[in-house]
């Protein structure tokens, strides 16, 4: 058995010395496969005489199952090694910066705007749009602005040839939507309005939102109650917030609605021109004239309405301090907002 | 309205601070937008009165005088003006006094001569811009402080007038409303008819009574020429914003601002015959006061006389028959001026008087003959005069007539949401001037004829609201029915999509409707814009008729800002003129120029192209579900490269154009580069279909790779229509996975990769299927699309 000691040997210095495991496997076929070093061995067994075969054949299987066992040793050896090596292979950066395309962002006005909708639709508020070349009647005639009113001269219109015009405000939209739609109504229209006027605060288009609810027994207290909880939902905080005797044609009575500065919150800055009030809101009560264009019977209903510059909302919340951004689209602006 | 503090507090003065009262009217709807004080601050000025004057030894222009300041002793005071002389009532800054602009007033030699003070020019105190002379003070207490003496420890308030309020134009207005604020009542007090001394009258004729109802004048002759106008009112005048001129003019204004009613003065002398209140004939001319000669038109109202229109009534006298240093004689004019009629006329010169201002808004007419004779009386007082009796005409059918209003108590609550006490209301209606009655159930009022804007039960509530204040409203939430609005599934939300076009890697913009017309031209030769009538500047002068104007414009701005990358997207409406009226639909414009992907490691650099815009474009398209049929169409636009622009049909419908702007309006433009540009019509992009399940197949897929060499013309879409003409239902899915042009094919041709993906709903397709399939399908594209299959 001198000789199985030396072929176990031999094997077993060869399978330390492979590293490969296709090399590994073709070594454990030559000596443990059907034609392999130890399976011939074991054939030869036939010639022994019968007293030493059993003895014979002991050390055979010992010597086969230790070479079994050292190749599987191996093997789970060099298979590890590989994943190290394929790990180690595959490590990255992972501070590098992701690739593909760059996210862009949306304009701060409609993020605006997407939040005062948002507010208003969680109380049941439709959202509505109109034309914004729009005629006489619907831009100020239906809104009780008969032809030289004075508020006319504040509008500051574009007029085409034609003497259609560019809508000065969003309240038009309120009069198409009383002209097409059924009561009761709770709606808010969002979109571009022009006036002819352009220096440091003043751009010739700009957003606004109009807000009109008509019902039976809608009263100013109500008014004040949506107004003071949008403008403390939309700024999420807890702001003072002042209704003032205003004057708008289709509404009677009329508001202003100032509130709290949130630069200073209320100390006086540049911002709110040390009053400490911002003036952010223009509402009031439809005017009957306005209820008797639309054949609205106000005596049964009432109704309240609200316009308010989305641009004015942005640069609050926001803390844009140049109007005239919010149309030069330059991509260091509007990057800010994505 | 410049509202002088210490003049309103003399006709009502609440026991409140400046800023409170001023935050009391703020929220009762005057609106105060600044206070300042009416004069700067200085000391230790006096009234003195110059006893004597004599040359100075030295100077020419120079005069020594001798100055009685309440001292013991007369000051010796060198004074330049030309108009030191003695008898004159002066303010003298006394030794030791402070002048604006920090300067101390010390004893000092002036060419040897020693001056004890300076007598003082109007500029010298800050109280407007005179300096050719010093200030002439009307007769006064010697040694008075000259602050105390002409209250310039005033504030001038300033208010913001809302259109309805023409009531508040004047002092006694304002009074009116913070005495309701206050709980008392302010009543406008009314002059003393003067008594006429001579019989002089002008014939007054109204020809045009409803622009004109009531018209009242006198004459007053032989005024003083050398009067002048006394300080208190050039300094009442001042704080409400209007510089003295003449002793008439100063008169009319001063009724004016104090009780809201604008008058003329006509210089008799130049007038000829009877006064007409007519309409201008088409054509007329007329010269006013600034010198401006205007031709006038059949709808404004002249205040004529036989000569021809002397005035714009209601607006503005002319310069010829307006006072001068040599007046003697006098017209006062007081009228009723209809404001709807007169609203608007001022504006079509250009002009904003106080006088239209305040007609525009309605001014009482009950006041025409009560300024007559208070002017009068101060005209008396100023320059002396001989008044003739006061001439009033009018046609009382075109005269406003008060209104009456019945208010509902119950109206009042449901309106506002809040119930009020019919005692305090009364008080309320009654400190406002209006004639009040209480009825069951709520109030009988009649509106005072300075409240043009009280016309309704609305308008009363508003007064009650105001005067009672705004904040003793409790907000209450309203209480509404449940009702679901709808939301379609049918529309893709256009936030959405937007959100969709930002995570693709554009930002969204917003550029004005209105563009520059040569801009357009180039970039929407099809379509003539509409132009405004009126537009701000000629670059923003007509409206778009579409996107591309305003967001090259954008790029092009940001190319020029160093920026190499630029994706924008912007949704709006487009304005295309029809024939009988303007489109206005809403569109999405997508726009990219410079490298697909912002610089980075590991992508490739290369410029955006074509197909990059096209894939943001049908991923945005398949928003809207697979059961749309979308096509690309290649077609010729007017500004897209022609081989590079394709029409998008969706479901038939035309959504828009996709394309790479053409080299030669990139070249017209000056933009470098490939600008890929998008517009869609709202519509039809975001018109969704809703999905309709199909059932999952349990059987193996299969797939089989097709190559195919076509020519060049044939495109991408009929081959893939070619393939799925004549495929089985079994055709799941048809892949275009490679395109390859160039060597080993010939010029004209192009190599086409098509991976066929089959499956069965009921069984596993066997080879068989599967052959016979590819082989209907290879002849086909063979027989139609001269397709040469590649094995």
């Amino acid at each position: 058995m001198q000789e199985l000691d030396q072929v176990v040997a031999t094997i077993t210095a060869k399978i330390e010395s492979i590293t490969d495991l296709a090399e590994l496997d073709q070594l454990r076929v030559e000596t443990l496969g059907k034609k392999g070093q130890l399976t011939a061995l074991a054939k030869t067994l036939g010639k022994l005489p019968v007293e030493e075969r059993r003895e014979a054949g002991q050390h055979i299987n010992a010597a086969k199952n230790s070479v079994e066992h050292l190749i599987s040793a191996r093997k789970e050896q060099l298979q590890h090694a590989a994943v190290n090596a394929r790990i180690e292979a595959e490590r990255v950066d992972v501070t590098q910066p992701g690739t593909g395309q760059d996210r862009g962002g949306l304009h701060p006005v409609t993020r605006t705007r997407y939040r005062i909708e948002t507010l208003f639709q969680r109380m049941g508020f439709a959202v509505d749009s109109g034309p914004e070349i729009e005629d006489d009647f619907h831009n100020f005639e239906a809104l009780n602005i008969p032809g030289h009113h004075p508020a006319r001269a504040m509008h500051d219109t574009f007029y085409f040839d034609s003497g259609l015009l560019l809508r000065t405000h969003t309240s038009p939209v309120q009069i198409r939507a009383m002209e097409n739609g059924e009561l009761p109504m709770k709606l808010i229209a969002p979109g571009r309005v022009y006036r002819c006027d352009s220096d440091l605060t003043h751009t010739p288009m700009f957003h606004q939102v109009e807000g009109l609810m008509v019902d039976k027994g809608v009263s100013f207290a109500n008014l004040k109650s949506v107004l003071h909880e949008f403008l403390q939902n939309f700024f999420e905080r807890d702001l003072q917030v002042r209704f003032r005797p205003s004057y708008f044609p289709f509404t009677e009575p009329s508001a202003e609605v100032d509130m709290q500065c949130v630069m200073c919150n209320g100390d006086g800055c540049r911002v709110c021109s040390n009053t400490g009030w911002l003036e952010v809101l223009g509402c009031g009560m439809v005017h009957p004239n306005v209820f008797k264009h639309m054949n609205i019977d106000h005596t049964v209903y009432s109704g309240y309405a609200f316009g308010m510059g989305i641009e004015r909302l942005a640069m609050l919340r926001y803390r844009v301090n140049d109007l005239r951004l919010f149309f030069e689209n330059d991509l260091d602006f509007l990057q800010q907002f994505s | 309205m410049l509202v002088s503090e210490s003049w309103l507090r003399e006709l009502v003065n609440p026991k409140l601070s400046t800023q409170e009262l001023a935050h009391q009217i703020t929220m009762a709807g005057l609106e105060v937008e600044a206070i300042e004080p009416a004069a700067p601050e200085f000391s230790g000025v006096v009234t003195g009165l110059v006893l004597a004057t004599e040359k100075h030894p030295d100077a020419e222009k120079l005069k020594v005088c001798s100055v009685d300041i309440g001292a013991d002793e007369p000051s010796a005071i060198v004074c330049g003006a030309p108009n030191v002389r003695a008898g004159l009532t002066v303010a003298v800054a006394t030794v030791g006094a402070r002048l604006p602009g920090g300067i101390k007033i010390r004893k000092a030699k002036l060419r040897g001569v020693v001056s004890y003070g300076m007598i003082c020019s109007s500029r010298e105190l800050g109280l407007g811009d005179e300096h050719d002379g010093i200030l002439e003070l009307t007769e006064h207490e010697i040694g008075v402080d000259f602050r105390k003496a002409y209250e310039l420890d005033d504030q001038v308030i300033e208010i913001g007038l809302t259109p309805n309020r023409g009531d508040c134009l004047g002092m006694y207005g304002v009074a009116r409303d913070v005495a309701a604020l206050n709980k008392t009542k302010f009543v406008a007090p009314r002059a003393a008819a003067v008594r006429a001394t001579v019989s002089d009258t002008i014939s007054t004729h109204l020809d045009a009574p409803e622009y004109c109802a009531r018209y009242s004048g006198r004459v007053i002759r032989n005024i003083r020429t050398d009067a002048q106008t006394p300080v208190w009112m050039v300094e009442r005048l001042r704080r409400a914003g209007i510089r003295a001129i003449h002793p008439v003019v100063d008169i009319t204004n001063y009724v004016m601002i104090e009780s809201g009613k604008p008058m003329h003065g006509f210089d008799l002398a130049t007038m000829k015959g009877d006064v007409r209140v007519r309409l201008a004939e088409d054509g007329e001319k007329l010269t006013l006061l600034d010198g401006r000669e205007i031709t006038l038109a059949n709808d404004l109202l002249v205040i004529a006389d036989n000569s021809g229109a002397r005035a714009l009534g209601g607006i503005m006298g002319g310069i010829d028959s307006g006072v001068s240093d040599d007046t003697t004689d006098v017209f006062f004019e007081s009228a009723y001026f209809d404001p709807l009629n007169i609203a608007g006329k001022a504006r079509r010169f250009g002009l904003h008087t106080d006088a239209s201002h305040r007609f525009e808004r309605g001014v009482d007419p009950d006041l025409c003959v009560d300024s007559i004779e208070r002017a009068t009386q101060l005209l008396l007082d100023i320059c002396g005069g001989e008044p003739g009796p006061v001439v009033t005409k009018e046609i009382a059918d075109n005269l406003p007539t008060p209104a009456q209003i019945a208010l509902s108590q119950d109206h009042l609550e449901r309106l506002i949401g809040r119930r009020y006490d019919k005692k305090e209301v009364t008080e309320i209606f009654t400190s406002l001037g209006c004639g009040t009655r209480e009825i069951e159930g709520g109030w009988a009022v009649t509106a005072p004829g300075y409240r043009f804007d009280l016309t309704i039960a609305e308008d009363l509530i508003e007064e009650v609201v105001r005067v009672h204040g705004y904040d003793q409203v409790e907000a209450t939430a309203a209480v509404a029915e449940l009702g679901m609005s709808t939301a379609s599934e049918l529309q893709i939300d256009s936030m959405r999509m937007r959100e969709f076009l930002v995570a693709r890697g554009y930002f969204e913009a917003i550029t004005y409707s209105f563009v520059d017309p040569k801009w357009h031209s180039i970039l929407i030769p099809e379509i003539e814009p509409l132009p405004l009538a009126n537009p701000i500047s000629s670059d923003l002068s007509v409206m778009r008729a579409g996107l591309l104007p305003g967001l090259l414009g954008a790029v092009k701005k940001n190319l020029s800002r160093q920026k190499q990358r630029v994706r924008l997207f912007e949704t709006g409406l487009r304005f295309i003129p029809q024939s009988d009226e303007i489109e206005q639909k809403s569109v999405i414009g997508i726009i990219a120029t410079g490298p697909r992907y912002a610089e980075q490691w590991g992508m490739d650099k290369h410029g955006v192209g074509f197909f990059d815009v096209k894939q943001d474009v049908e991923a945005l398209l398949a928003m809207g579900g697979s059961g749309r049929d979308v096509r690309f169409v290649a077609d010729a636009h007017p500004v897209l490269h022609p081989g590079q622009s394709a029409r998008v049909v969706v479901d038939g419908h035309n959504a828009g154009w996709l394309g790479v702007l053409h080299p030669q309006t990139a070249a017209d433009v000056e933009v470098d580069g490939t600008v890929v540009y998008c517009e869609l019509l709202e519509e039809v992009a975001l018109a969704a279909s809703i999905p309709t399940f199909t059932s999952l197949s349990k059987y193996p897929e299969v797939r089989r790779d097709l190559a195919l060499i076509v020519p060049e013309e044939v495109t991408i879409e009929q081959i893939m229509q070619g393939v799925r003409s004549v495929a089985p239902a079994s055709l799941k899915d048809l892949r275009l996975f490679d395109i390859y042009r160039g060597k080993g094919i010939e010029d004209g041709a192009k190599s086409v990769a098509l991976g066929l993906i089959l499956q069965e709903y009921s069984r596993t397709l066997t080879e068989v299927d599967i052959d016979a399939a590819v082989a209907a399908i290879a002849t086909h594209l063979s027989e139609n699309l001269q397709a040469k299959i590649r094995d």
